[in-house]
């Protein structure tokens, strides 16, 4: 085969699913970790702990990182719909662009303009600015999650339009566009998810750093919250995640069936835990089930129906194994966090929830469960709606560039090359950040202005081997 | 649903809108940009930290406008949008990846110790390749795209020409005086000194690119130099390449003088003539001599829509963005002054 064979559309689906890949686990991370930083610099403001100033300076230059290369990759995506996704661009643009420019113009600019003020900012606004611009940006996040997840969703279960003679989309109902019936379900879910996410990765540095019994005081409090998070909000996920799955069930049936790896029509339907759908023989081998689960879930009745893959002709249907195996590692990523949550609550009543060394081992390998749960899950949704980029409405193969496929491959190995790179050099110094830990300078106080308080040099803020 | 149609133009509105967005990238992003383009010429590394710190806290804000500049002129311009950019597909990839390796050096750099050299080499090349990218990006758009139906009809490397290339070469020169204006007004000392050097220097570089392509555009179609030199417009377009002829003098007498303000104001005048002259000479096009604004826009409600987020929020925008470039005004410092 040589190059001039590629297939130019399976390339920039695959060029779209990588970079849309790497983009998400940057906002998946950052909206979780802004509103973590508001929480903590309102307690340092309310208490005057020093232990939570050190933690906001530890987490923000982390935060820096992290949306610096959100930014970049972001501004990737918003060029991409044009490069490779003309003819969807052309089709959807007057439904789908006014929600993008509504994101630009309410979240990006907020966010972008006042992360300056937030990371160069101390010392040169007094500490209330300093404060609204992290709630601004926590603020201008879920902002932008609102917009972003609208139209995902309205692509998902579009509403609210018409298609016209001439084949183009044109809107008809802006808040039935906007709050379409998938949305609502996806905002939350992909919300908390967001949260969780953020709470494991402190967790998990927290108890990394009670493991080498350094930075005590900051990490007792970094695991603490994280601790509420799961304890609280993780099997909160549960509950929004079944509304979200039965929303899909309503609306998108092929997914939920590739979902749960059923070729017939069930009823009764047995949950598969695990086996290896073969598309070839349109069946779901070596299953194992349990009796009637699926049914009790999906419909909320032993005996319910659930329509299954061969109702829908074979070009008409999601790739089966992708999307059955993405909700698997997603659900025991959540089932895992849910757990946690319960362990930590046990160990805070035995009072050892900071001292129990096999906690701390479980919750650094935790640590990368919220963005595994977050990759999965976008997995199943953006891989179950195909072979449609519009459910229902614009198939994938009628969206994609008239561009060559020696041109996408050649994109497509830049982008892999370069976000290996880029990105795998934004890790490491996000890992030499973790490691150096919560180690204040009283020189990044310095541009204090005239007639504030220095911060006083406390014994809590220490270099490492004045805690140990 | 409601719609402006009866009472505006809808199209040349958000004709106007995206243009302007566009000229605050070119503005914002074009100083930064030329300042990572001169990062390695600078004569020391006490230098280099304050040339990154006078720019640390608003280049996000800066490429949030080029964010603007594509999700706008899909949402306002969706077939415009889906022609151009299949079209100047190679350059705009590479534009993106230039962006991001510019953009990650910014905070990789506060960060590293041994591989601080490497980063700054990112920031150097990230910008020098998107600012020429930006250039002949315009250029290929300028010259004009092949487009048959809704699509583009042409090959891959179409947008490759001598005067795509001098488009290139002449963007990457705006954005250094840009970049090395904003320098005398935000540094003192040394790097100012040096500042007012390049100044002076790439000033004769952006004077020829601009003449060339003011002589060469005309050429390209005969409608474009029937508007610049048809009787009836000639006398009110005069006014452009006059202004464009202070400005030139003006700066010169600036830089002579050692002035710190009017260097910059001058260079962004420079800009906003040059920008206006090209916009003269493509309206009515968004994709030159194919398919006009009216004819690329969107629905009047998608349109109508878009307005009232815009007229509400631009200004908001501008306030706030404003602000950030109040609290950090004056010299830039030598030390990071991060977190």
């Amino acid at each position: 085969m040589s190059v001039y064979d590629l297939d130019p559309l399976l390339l920039a689906r695959i060029q779209f699913a990588f970079t849309i890949s790497f983009h998400i686990v940057f906002p998946a991370f950052t909206i979780g970790l802004v509103s973590f930083l508001a929480v903590i610099e309102w307690r340092w403001l309310a208490t005057r702990n020093t232990v939570y100033r050190d933690i906001y300076k530890l987490w923000v230059k982390i935060f820096a990182v992290a949306f610096g290369m959100g930014v970049v990759s972001g501004v990737v995506m918003s060029y991409q719909f044009g490069t490779n996704w003309s003819l969807f661009s052309d089709k959807t643009g007057n439904v789908l662009g006014p929600l993008l420019g509504y994101e630009v113009l309410t979240a990006f600019f907020l966010e972008s303009s006042f992360l300056g003020i937030m990371l160069f900012g101390w010392g040169r606004v007094s500490e209330k600015m300093h404060f609204a611009a992290t709630v601004i940006v926590a603020v201008g996040t879920l902002i932008s999650a609102f917009w972003i997840l609208a139209a995902n969703s309205w692509m998902q279960t579009p509403a609210g339009f018409e298609v016209r003679a001439d084949g183009i989309l044109y809107p008809l109902n802006w808040l039935e566009i906007i709050f379409n019936p998938s949305f609502p379900y996806r905002l939350v879910h992909m919300v908390i998810a967001a949260y969780l996410t953020t709470a494991f990765v402190v967790g998990g540095i927290a108890a990394w750093y009670l493991w080498r019994k350094a930075h005590v005081k900051h990490a007792r409090i970094m695991l603490g919250m994280a601790m509420l998070m799961a304890g609280f909000v993780a099997p909160v996920q549960l509950f929004v995640g079944d509304l979200h799955g039965l929303n899909t069930l309503q609306h998108q049936p092929a997914k939920v069936a590739a979902m749960e790896g059923i070729w017939e029509n069930e009823t009764g339907a047995g949950l598969r835990v695990f086996g290896w759908p073969d598309e070839e023989a349109e069946e779901t081998k070596y299953a194992i089930e349990i009796p009637k689960l699926a049914s009790l879930i999906l419909t909320h009745d032993m005996n319910g129906e659930i329509k299954g893959l061969k109702n829908w002709p074979k070009e008409d249907r999601p790739p089966v194994a992708i999307v059955f195996w993405s909700f698997r590692i997603m659900v025991a990523m959540g089932l895992a966090m849910i757990l946690t949550g319960v362990m930590g609550a046990f160990l805070y009543w035995r009072k050892r929830l900071f001292e129990s060394k096999p906690f701390q081992l479980w919750c650094m390998a935790m640590t990368p469960s919220g963005f595994v749960a977050v990759l999965a899950g976008w997995f199943v949704t953006e891989v179950g709606r195909q072979p449609y980029t519009v459910y229902g409405v614009v198939r994938t193969a009628d969206s994609v560039s008239p561009v060559l496929g020696q041109h996408v491959a050649f994109s497509l190995l830049a982008f892999i090359v370069v976000y290996t790179f880029v990105f795998g050099a934004g890790s490491y110094y996000i890992l030499k950040l973790i490691g150096k830990g919560p180690v204040f300078k009283p020189v990044d106080d310095k541009p204090d202005l005239p007639g504030r308080e220095a911060a006083p040099f406390t014994p809590t803020a220490k270099p490492v081997s004045g805690e140990k | 649903m409601f719609s402006f149609a009866e009472y505006i133009n809808l199209p040349m509105v958000w004709g106007a809108l995206i243009a302007t967005a566009v000229l605050l990238y070119v503005l914002l992003d074009g100083f930064d940009l030329g300042l990572g383009i001169l990062f390695p010429f600078a004569p020391s590394d006490q230098c280099r930290n304050r040339m990154v710190n006078s720019i640390a806290p608003f280049w996000d804000g800066n490429e949030t406008w080029l964010v603007l500049g594509g999700g706008g002129l899909f949402a306002a311009f969706p077939l415009a949008y889906a022609i151009v950019m299949p079209a100047l597909y190679i350059p705009i990839i590479v534009m993106l990846l230039c962006l991001i390796f510019r953009g990650v050096a910014f905070e990789f750099r506060f960060k590293a110790d041994r591989s601080k050299k490497l980063w700054d080499m990112a920031f150097h090349f990230g910008s020098l390749g998107a600012a020429f990218m930006q250039g002949i990006i315009l250029g290929g758009l300028v010259q004009g795209i092949s487009v048959e139906g809704r699509s583009f009809s042409g090959g891959a490397f179409d947008w490759l020409t001598a005067f795509s290339m001098m488009t290139g070469l002449g963007v990457v020169a705006g954005y250094v005086l840009l970049g090395a204006t904003w320098l005398i007004m935000k540094t003192d000392g040394e790097t100012q000194k040096w500042a007012q050097r390049t100044a002076k220097y790439i000033l004769l570089f952006v004077a020829l690119f601009m003449g060339l392509v003011s002589l060469w555009v005309p050429f390209l179609d005969n409608a474009i130099h029937t508007r610049w030199f048809h009787p009836s417009f000639f006398f009110w377009l005069l006014p452009i390449p006059l202004l464009t002829l202070f400005c030139f003098v003006r700066l010169v007498v600036g830089l002579r003088r050692g002035d710190e303000y009017s260097p910059f104001l001058c260079s962004i005048a420079l800009f906003f003539l040059g920008y206006l002259g090209l916009g003269v000479s493509l309206w009515p096009w968004i994709v030159p001599f194919k398919v006009t604004l009216a004819q690329a826009a969107a629905g009047p409600e998608s349109l109508s829509l878009l307005l009232v987020g815009a007229v509400i929020m631009l200004p908001v925008i501008l306030c706030y963005t404003a602000y950030c470039y109040y609290i950090f005004r004056g010299k830039a410092p030598h030390e990071a002054s991060y977190g």
